[in-house]
């Protein structure tokens, strides 16, 4: 028995589309036959493996390591402590803010579970064994766990190893006109203030952290596997922190099972792998468990935000000003460009015509493992975003008016675009209105007012939320924006084979959202030739050029571009050569996706595949043109692009329990022109099952002692196929006026757009408790103490 | 210690440590590294397989508990070059992205649609709910699934026609 027919509400047509469409995904076919090839799958002859011992406290000193007993154990080739590393140079390494952090702690231990040591042995669970016999000896400290005591003076300093510290200040940064923004609040008819927290999260992938490396003794060649999301900054990074030969190493990034900013940083194991296999010279195995990626790598948010909105009594808002107390963990791992340590949360102002918006930020250490943008957030626009669209609803609340008429009396008009925000942020297009209005007609808005009133009558629980949001995504430009001094542009390469089939390389590189099939339709659309005779390599440094990743949501906006306009560059070396086999002059020619026609008389054509022939074989080419067809770019975005979208949900409470049960959820996006509509879907569905996540059921908590709470997938949860619903999409299109071709980027929009929807739904469903605001997660309990009247931020 | 069991219609019989995990066992010492490991705590689901025909999480399962059983992992869906339905469907239906959880949604899948070739969005839901995936929020799931259902009766009608 078995199946090879299409699904049948599509056509084969659809199916296979020249250019953009409809495709079925070109990574599929080995991935549903498990042929894969993840990190984990590699198998290297003489293989070691790695694990790394971590600290029990959140803070102490350590006072020594006897790694006697493990280096005793048969099957252990090496144990390394920090004071190993420091001999060499390496017990630090710089993050991705121009701060540093520990490989291996040396002197002290700064959040619980920091690396130690690490074992290598000859298999996996042996080396876990040996981590049992190292004995470190430790002197605890006082941990720094509350965000709003760090800087008292009598709290103690984490980053005692930075010279002339004496407090657990980062940095202060603001954004705005503080004094424009004051005269606003001040004549202001009504001003709504609110603490808004985002609790920590984390990005949790399917797949864990972590590597192979293979340290050629002689050439001193390394070859990384690595789940990484930047294989190319990996790379420089490596080559500028520990002065390896950067033309000597090799980053891989095979298949990623899934990233979400998870893999954008340099993890310590990753160095300790690198470390170990150049020490012992053979390749060196790291993957971290469960409990280790929860609690050591990436997290995301933890902002406590002060938030004021002014408005006149109609519901006119004029200005937004907040005050945020930022949670930075023990290093400050921010991956962000570096003008922009509060990332992009300059986009706070969000969907609408302010007179004036100020922020100010403070960030600070605690006792908590390092990070700080992660999980599809566009930058700490997932932040911003629900800053706004919380605060605004508490507006609605205390105007008595309905949160989507108080949206729509403010929203950006579409002559407004280009629109310059308080805060200097250019939106390159936007026509937001009918995108608002399409998402309450399919959720059926009054009818669901109609049902709240009624069921409010009888006691029942239900709410409805509204969010809008606008994002920015696709960083650079390079004038502006680089991380660690590397610009954020990407290049990307295209060669068309002789007979007309053609590879396309990448320096961005996917983790499911389906780079192998978007970019195969970008480069068809542009140049003819059909998505699967085109192959996507990407991934591997040595055969992609150079460029700065995937997160961001920036594969499109920029790689994107880079693909467009780099097959563009192609077609035009084509319609040269066209010129010469057809005896006609370049004007004389059109294109018709796919082949040049000589106008007027279409019978004489030359079709994509006869013009690369034509380009390698025999005899002459037009003056000048050198033989072969490809070129190479690299693209430096003159803005970034700003999709936008319009969610609704639609939430039952229980009275009697509190559980609270996402009923709808209706989400129209506008990224711009769009490629593969599956995969944008795709995108948007994934996002929406993070927003309910974040809103209702995950936060990586600590108690006063350090402990982390939130160490397994038993107390971080996620949701499952039972706390989601069947997804309601659709989309508006409003092309961003210079991408080459106006797509804007959705891999983040529904994790940075649901969040609020959802909070604003489980709040108005408790209006009648009388609650404006109630911070996530919202739990059960967390639900039931705020129908009691009893409701704390979680932090 | 000896193990041997059935893994995807072959005997195998290996020398391995009590101790030994089942996924680890499948992975590591088979080297059939289509079933993946997720969580340590049976919370993801990534590493299920069929043992007998019914979908267990091989993380936390001894591969020594597997000696005896039958046991079908992702690798063995497709049968001569032929793909099973419910891989089919989940292709059609953009039912993965990075494909890490896939392997064990899959296999799960084909469980279910074993015991009852109709079920109602509800109980897909249920059936797949021991599994986490990050990347899809499920509904392209549940359609790939109901697509194999559809698909598979109409082959059966066409097939007794």
């Amino acid at each position: 028995m078995t199946t090879t027919d299409p699904a049948p509400e599509v056509t084969e047509e659809e199916e296979r589309p020249i250019g953009f469409g409809r495709l079925l995904r070109k990574e599929d076919p080995r991935l549903i036959r498990g042929m894969g090839n993840f990190v984990d799958d590699i198998q290297l002859p003489g293989m070691l493996h790695l694990a790394v011992l971590r600290s029990p406290y959140a803070h102490a000193r350590i006072v020594g390591v006897d790694k006697s007993a493990a280096e005793a154990h048969p099957k252990v080739v090496a144990v390394i402590t920090g004071e190993d590393l420091a001999a060499q140079g390496l017990a630090w390494m710089p993050t991705l803010s121009n701060d540093v952090q520990a490989v291996l702690a040396t002197d002290k231990v700064r959040f619980q579970h920091q690396e130690v040591a690490f074992v290598v042995a000859e298999d996996r669970y042996s080396a876990r064994d040996a981590l049992e016999l190292i004995d470190v000896e430790y002197d605890p400290l006082p941990p720094v766990m509350d965000v709003r005591t760090a800087l008292d003076p009598a709290t103690a300093v984490i980053r005692d190893d930075l010279d002339g510290k004496t407090d657990n200040h980062i940095f202060d940064w603001e954004t705005g006109d503080e004094a424009a923004t004051n005269a606003v609040f001040d004549k202001a008819d009504v001003v709504v203030s609110e603490e808004i927290v985002y609790p920590r999260v984390h990005p949790a992938p399917m797949e864990t952290c972590g590597c192979v490396a293979d340290v050629e003794r002689v050439s001193g060649q390394l070859t990384l596997w690595c789940t990484t999301q930047a294989p190319h900054a990996h790379r420089t990074v490596y080559a500028l922190v520990a002065g390896l030969p950067e033309h000597k190493i090799r980053i891989i990034a095979p298949d990623i099972g899934g990233g979400f900013g998870n893999k954008v940083p340099i993890y310590p194991g990753y160095v300790c792998a690198i470390v170990a296999s150049l020490v012992i010279g053979k390749p060196v195995k790291w993957m971290e468990d469960r409990t280790e990626n929860l609690v050591s790598t990436g997290f995301a948010r933890d902002y406590v935000m002060k938030a004021d909105i002014a408005a006149t009594s109609e519901g006119r808002i004029l200005a937004i000003r907040t005050d945020v107390l930022a949670d930075h963990g023990a290093f400050n791992g921010v991956a962000a460009p570096v003008k922009y340590p509060a990332g992009f949360f300059g986009v706070f102002t969000g969907s609408y015509d302010l007179e004036a918006a100020h922020a100010k930020m403070t960030a600070v250490y605690t006792n908590k493992a390092p990070g700080g943008v992660a999980y599809a957030c566009s930058f700490r626009i997932t932040e911003a975003v629900y800053l706004v669209e919380r605060i605004v609803d508490c507006l609605a609340h205390e105007l008595d008016m309905d949160p989507a008429e108080l949206r729509l009396k403010n929203l950006l008009k579409p002559d407004q675009f280009p629109y310059e925000t308080k805060t200097g942020w250019v939106y390159d297009s936007g026509d937001y209105e009918p995108a608002m209005r399409k998402a309450m007609e399919m959720a059926g808005y009054d009818e669901l007012r109609r049902e709240q009133a009624e069921k409010r009558e009888r006691g029942e629980l239900m709410g409805i939320g509204v969010s809008f949001f606008t994002e920015a995504v696709g960083a650079g430009p390079r004038k502006d924006m680089d991380i660690l001094g590397l610009g954020m542009a990407d290049g990307c390469e295209l060669r068309v084979h002789p007979t007309g089939k053609a590879v396309v390389r990448l320096s961005v590189k996917t983790q499911g959202q389906g780079h192998e099939t978007t970019f195969a339709q970008i480069v068809s659309e542009e140049i003819g030739i059909p998505p699967e005779d085109i192959e996507v390599v990407h991934g591997d440094t040595d055969n992609t050029p150079f460029g700065l990743g995937t997160y961001g949501s920036r594969s499109t906006p920029v790689s994107g571009a880079a693909a467009a306009l780099v097959t563009r560059k192609v077609r035009d070396k084509a319609q040269i050569i066209a010129s010469g086999m057809l005896e006609v002059s370049i004007s004389d020619l059109e294109w018709n996706k796919g082949s040049f026609s000589v106008k007027g008389d279409p019978s004489k054509s030359v079709t994509i595949q006869d013009i690369a022939m034509k380009a390698h074989g025999a005899g002459d080419l037009p003056e000048g043109i050198e033989g072969g067809l490809e070129a190479q770019i690299c693209y430096n975005p003159e803005n970034l692009t700003y999709p936008f979208g319009a969610y609704i949900c639609v939430v039952d409470v229980d009275p009697g329990t509190a559980v609270v049960k996402v009923r709808r959820f209706i989400a129209v996006d506008d990224c711009g022109t769009r490629i593969n509509p599956m995969i944008i879907e795709g995108q948007v569905h994934g996002g929406l099952a993070d927003g309910v996540g974040m809103a209702m059921m995950q936060m990586i908590a600590f108690d006063e002692d350090g402990n982390c709470l939130s160490g397994s997938l038993m107390d971080y949860l996620i949701p499952t196929a039972l706390e989601t619903p069947d997804w309601e999409t659709d989309h508006t299109v409003t092309p961003s006026p210079h991408h080459p071709i106006g797509a804007k980027g959705i891999g983040e929009s529904a994790t940075v757009g649901s969040p609020p929807a959802i909070v604003n739904a489980i709040v108005d469903a408790l209006k009648p408790f009388g609650v404006r605001h109630a911070d996530m997660p919202l739990t059960p309990s967390r639900v039931w103490e705020t129908m009691q009247g009893n409701h704390t931020p979680p932090i | 210690m000896q193990v041997t069991m059935t893994i995807n219609g072959q005997a195998v019989s290996e020398e391995i440590e009590p101790r030994l995990l089942l996924v680890h066992f499948i992975r590591d010492q088979l080297g059939l590294t289509g079933t993946h490991w997720g969580c340590d705590t049976s919370n993801c689901g990534t590493c299920v397989v069929l043992i007998d025909g019914e979908p267990v999480k091989s993380c936390t399962q001894l591969a020594a508990m597997a000696g005896g059983h039958d046991v079908k992992t992702v690798e063995g869906l497709e049968v001569d070059g032929v793909l099973d339905p419910v891989q089919e469907g989940f292709m059609q239906c953009h039912g993965l992205q990075c494909g890490f959880c896939t392997p064990g949604m899959m296999l799960t899948a084909r469980a279910l649609l074993d015991s009852n070739p109709n079920p109602s969005e509800e109980v897909i839901r249920e059936a797949i709910s021991g599994q986490i995936c990050r990347c899809t929020g499920y509904s392209t799931i549940v359609r790939s699934i109901q697509w194999t259902a559809e698909h598979e009766a109409s082959v059966t009608i066409g097939s007794s026609s």
